[in-house]
């Protein structure tokens, strides 16, 4: 058994995959309710070694290693959170989320509006996401806008290991069903997390790097590209503010349009296809909060609007910090 | 275990399920006579109510009342019942008002009422099969609180979902009877197969007899004639004893008729054969029981007592149907989330004061 994380320290510099076990560890350890399901999360810790030592910990009654159905996993996690329980269901990939799709979109996003409020969904759905790790088809995927354009779900997704550790607790907390996106190529850069004082509100956005010419908005693994990309615009003499949206649904659009006020540019970037897209949203609500201090379009950098490509090519579909910086010059420009 | 002439000769199968007969009274018998009757005329007054224009849709039940009946009555006050969407007797006997049912037919609520205000009786589920999972997560929960198995048959809780011959082909059918078989639970899978659904007969369904895939998921499948009241109790009872008692989950498929439309929008004389309707009709088993009870003495004022009760009860049923009223415009918004939501408390926001704009400058 692994030797569980040390909790009690301030802070300690952890991948986001031990950012996470410790999240999901401590919400275990507060409300006996909360309990594992998922594919491969038992003896294995899940393909990614997120549930790592937790079955060992708590017992095959808080850790279930279900069988191989996704619609199945959901399903009978709804029937427990009927029940009383706190399910957290893992998704092994982002692609393998379908076969669950109705479950969560039919049923569990509506279960408390057909109970009249007299029910609870304290759901949450893990769902590994992105690209960048260089996989096969259907595990690269950013499919993060068909849970958002759902009512009835909560939708977020951490770009780091402090926000992964706490994001998940109220995550957990949360009366709601919650679709929880890890991008999974920010699994294993470390990260510091302070286990001593409680995150930012889990639908917060986030400033996480000041700037006045240009506002760049993203999420998940998006946001290392723009802090790379304000680092590279800055050699250049351009300043990026950089918000980190953390949450997909509902948006906080307080942080982005102050920002807005300040520079009068917006660049919204995202992994997933451009077309009806959580950057097309925000394109859409800046333009009729901030028109007038608004001193370009807002502009759009995602993927493609094509299924994931060969990972041979997976560079060119992906928002690179050089094509970021070519929609801020356009911005810039205008 | 009652033939269709109402004679009671069951057959070698029925020998193990005998016993449980012996929980029930000839007072219970009339019990079940009685909601029988009543939830026919109940249905036929609801479809009436549909062509009035009163419900948005009515799904008949006509035809499945001793399926239902029988079932119902064979779980306890502690269990937790799953229904598909025409289960309205299996509420009625678990303590619904069935006024509740015709609310969210009548378009005033998605829902309809509080499961645990109601017997454990929960919401219908629309989406053919999706509440075989929701029973099955929920009959694993009754095993990881330990609700079930202690021992006690007063007190061990167990799961009866309902669902259907077409719902069988579901994705989530067959992935609910992996779980409840990998997991044990405390749950009996209730088929009623009623031949159709809407206008595609079983056997597109299926090659087998629906009981035999029990066998293939691990646990027990018996099927019943589902027209036979008796049968339907007995089995029912001992499958969720034997659920409660921890022996693990059980399948048992009713073989009945849907006598009528699957829903009030549905022509069934476009694709059926008049005479395999009359085939089932003359096995109905509201008659056969009748005739049953007949042959046990119950005097004729006891069955024309029922039909006047039933009568009632069904105008009863119309007068409060129409008493229904709508809910406010808030309920658009409310109970989206447990927890505040800034686009949806917008939202509602914002049609309170376009609303209120139309009134300003009458006064």
């Amino acid at each position: 058994m692994t030797a569980a994380l040390d909790t009690s320290v301030a802070s300690a510099s952890l991948p986001m995959t031990k950012a996470l076990n410790a999240g999901l560890r401590r919400a275990m350890l507060d409300d006996p309710r909360v309990l594992l399901m998922g594919e491969d999360i038992g003896p294995l810790g899940g393909v990614f070694r997120v549930t790592e030592g937790l079955i060992a910990e708590f017992g095959d009654k808080r850790v279930l290693d279900t069988p191989l159905a996704e619609s199945g996993i959901i399903g009978t996690a709804i029937g427990l959170a009927m029940r009383g329980f706190r399910p957290v269901c893992e998704i092994q990939f982002d692609g393998f989320v379908f076969p669950g799709f109705d479950q969560i979109t039919s049923q569990l996003a509506r279960m408390r509006n057909r109970h009249e409020g007299g029910l609870i969904m304290p759901v949450v759905i893990r769902i590994p996401y992105g690209g960048h790790i260089g996989s096969i088809e259907h595990h690269q995927e950013s499919p993060e806008a068909y849970f958002a354009h759902t009512p009835g779900l909560r939708v977020v997704s951490p770009s780091n290991p402090h926000d992964a550790y706490w994001m998940m607790q109220e995550a957990i907390a949360s009366d709601d069903p919650v679709i929880f996106f890890e991008p999974k190529s920010r699994y294993w850069p470390k990260g510091e997390v302070r286990f001593d004082e409680s995150g930012t509100p889990l639908h917060a956005s986030r400033v996480v790097r000041a700037g006045t010419d240009v506002t760049v908005v993203g999420h998940g693994a998006m946001v290392s590209v723009l802090l790379q990309a304000a680092e590279l615009a800055a050699t250049e003499g351009i300043s990026l503010e950089v918000i980190d949206l953390r949450s997909i649904s509902p948006i906080d659009y307080g942080p982005i349009l102050n920002s807005v006020q300040k520079t009068g540019h917006l660049v919204v970037t995202q992994e997933a296809p451009g077309f009806v897209s959580v950057g097309s949203e925000i394109a859409a609500t800046v333009a009729e909060r901030a028109f007038y201090t608004l001193e370009a379009p807002v502009l759009r950098v995602s993927g493609f609007d094509t299924p994931f490509p060969p990972a041979a090519v997976e560079t060119h579909f992906l928002p690179s910090p050089d094509r970021v910086l070519e929609a801020v010059d356009r911005a810039l420009a205008y | 275990m009652i033939s269709p002439t109402g004679e009671f000769k069951p057959n070698a199968a029925a020998e193990e399920f005998l016993p449980y007969l012996n929980r029930i009274t000839e007072a219970d018998h009339r019990l079940f006579y009685r909601d029988m009757v009543v939830v026919r005329k109940f249905d036929a007054e609801a479809a009436n109510l549909q062509r009035q224009g009163q419900l948005a849709l009515w799904v008949p039940s006509h035809g499945q009342e001793a399926a239902q009946v029988g079932s119902a009555y064979a779980t306890r006050p502690q269990d937790h019942v799953f229904p598909s969407y025409r289960e309205h007797v299996v509420g009625m006997i678990r303590g619904l008002d069935v006024v509740d049912i015709l609310r969210m037919l009548r378009g005033v609520t998605l829902g309809g009422w509080v499961p645990e205000e109601h017997g454990n009786f929960h919401l219908y589920t629309l989406v053919l099969a999706s509440q075989t999972l929701h029973s099955t997560g929920y009959a694993m929960g009754m095993q990881l609180d330990g609700s079930t198995a202690t021992g006690n048959p007063e007190a061990d809780q167990a799961v009866i979902v309902y669902y259907g011959d077409g719902a069988s082909s579901q994705g989530d059918a067959n992935e609910a009877l992996v779980f409840a078989a990998s997991y044990q639970t405390p749950q009996v899978f209730f088929l009623q197969n009623n031949h159709w659904a809407i206008s595609v007969p079983v056997a597109r369904q299926s090659r087998t007899p629906l009981y035999l895939r029990a066998g293939g998921f691990g646990m027990p499948g018996t099927q019943i004639d589902g027209n036979d009241v008796l049968a339907s109790y007995a089995v029912t009872a001992k499958s969720m004893d034997d659920a409660r008692a921890g022996h693990g989950p059980s399948l048992i498929e009713a073989l009945t008729y849907r006598v009528g439309a699957h829903t009030t929008a549905d022509d069934p004389t476009k694709y059926r054969d008049p005479e395999e309707l009359a085939y089932w009709v003359a096995r109905d088993p509201i008659a056969r029981f009748r005739s049953y009870l007949k042959g046990l003495g119950v005097e004729q004022q006891f069955l024309d007592d029922v039909d006047e009760e039933a009568a009632d009860f069904a105008a009863d049923t119309r007068r409060r149907a129409l008493e229904i009223t709508g809910p406010e415009q808030s309920v658009i918004f409310d109970n989206v989330y447990a927890e505040p939501h800034p686009l949806v408390a917008e939202q509602k926001a914002w049609l309170e004061r376009y609303e209120a704009s139309f009134d300003e400058g009458k006064n």
